[in-house]
């Protein structure tokens, strides 16, 4: 039987505000997304050319990542493949689908078509930082954090994945938001556990 | 020759969205993939794009792509030899 699993950290970015563990870290309202996210880039010191090309959907997954795994993960505890990327959102791909077939009444955009399916985010961050687990993406309604619970808690139960990200990312137009939690069995400093309750507290703050 | 190289430099930065490069950091002779540049399979895809957009010329032979593609020279090369003239 499992025990509990734990969130041990999370990391939210909504209205122009990147927090973690429920503290705010950067703010800058006044500007439009893409601005605060090439903003967010730079303040964070992330150093990844490769985030300039990317959709607003994997910026802002491989930004939450980065900042839920800085300073808080010990990547060489795990094995590559026991890190698992659980992610969803309501619109799928469709902003860059959007603006990917604004390009093809001209001439196509190869390097936005890439990113016109929405499980691209989690390719990003998992090369980013070397994860090669098991993923999923799930498109649904609304946030579901019963779903998220039981679909991650069955990975860990059947000894699939050792920890895993998982999440909300969520992007249309200025519309968006991020909610990443980093899952593990070992229970750290201010970790909760892994509960429908926590993660839509955590969804809902 | 030296407008059209300064010239693909500066299309090639804002093609490729390379936020972090300038036009004086791209050598001439710098190989545009790998250890050059580093660019990748898609930023190859988005050079046809901009030959196309830019320069009117379509690559038929996807052969020539890594002789076409290894520097600026070679690209420019390449335009001043294919670029449709206007009579």
């Amino acid at each position: 039987m499992l025990n509990d699993i734990y969130i041990t950290g999370n990391c939210v970015i909504s209205d122009n505000v990147v927090c973690r563990n429920g503290q705010s870290l950067f703010e800058q309202k006044e500007i439009g997304l893409p601005d605060f996210l090439i903003a967010a880039y730079h303040y964070f010191d992330i150093n990844y050319p490769k985030f300039y090309k990317m959709d607003v959907v994997s910026k802002l997954g491989l930004l939450a990542a980065e900042i839920i795994l800085k300073d808080n993960f010990k990547i060489e505890q795990y094995k590559a493949e026991d890190v698992g990327i659980v992610l969803s959102n309501a619109n799928s791909s469709l902003d860059t689908d959007i603006r990917y077939f604004d390009t093809v009444k001209e001439m196509a955009s190869p390097a936005l078509f890439v990113y016109t399916l929405p499980n691209i985010v989690i390719g990003e961050i998992a090369i980013k930082h070397k994860l090669k687990g098991e993923n999923a993406f799930f498109i649904t309604e609304k946030f579901d954090g019963t779903f998220l619970k039981q679909y991650v808690t069955n990975l860990f139960t059947n000894g699939v994945v050792q920890a895993c990200i998982c999440g909300w990312i969520e992007a249309l137009g200025e519309q968006y938001k991020t909610v990443l939690l980093l899952i593990e069995k070992n229970k750290r400093d201010n970790a909760v556990v892994f509960t429908i309750e926590n993660i839509n507290k955590i969804y809902d703050n | 020759m030296d407008k059209l190289i300064a010239d693909l430099k500066a299309q090639i930065i804002e093609q490729l969205n390379l936020q972090d490069t300038k036009p004086e950091d791209i050598g001439d002779d710098q190989p545009l993939f790998n250890e050059g540049l580093g660019l990748d399979s898609i930023d190859a895809l988005e050079l046809i794009v901009l030959l196309q957009q830019n320069y009117k010329i379509k690559l038929s032979n996807a052969e020539d792509g890594p002789k076409v593609f290894k520097s600026v020279k070679t690209m420019a090369e390449y335009i001043t030899e294919h670029q449709p003239k206007i009579v």
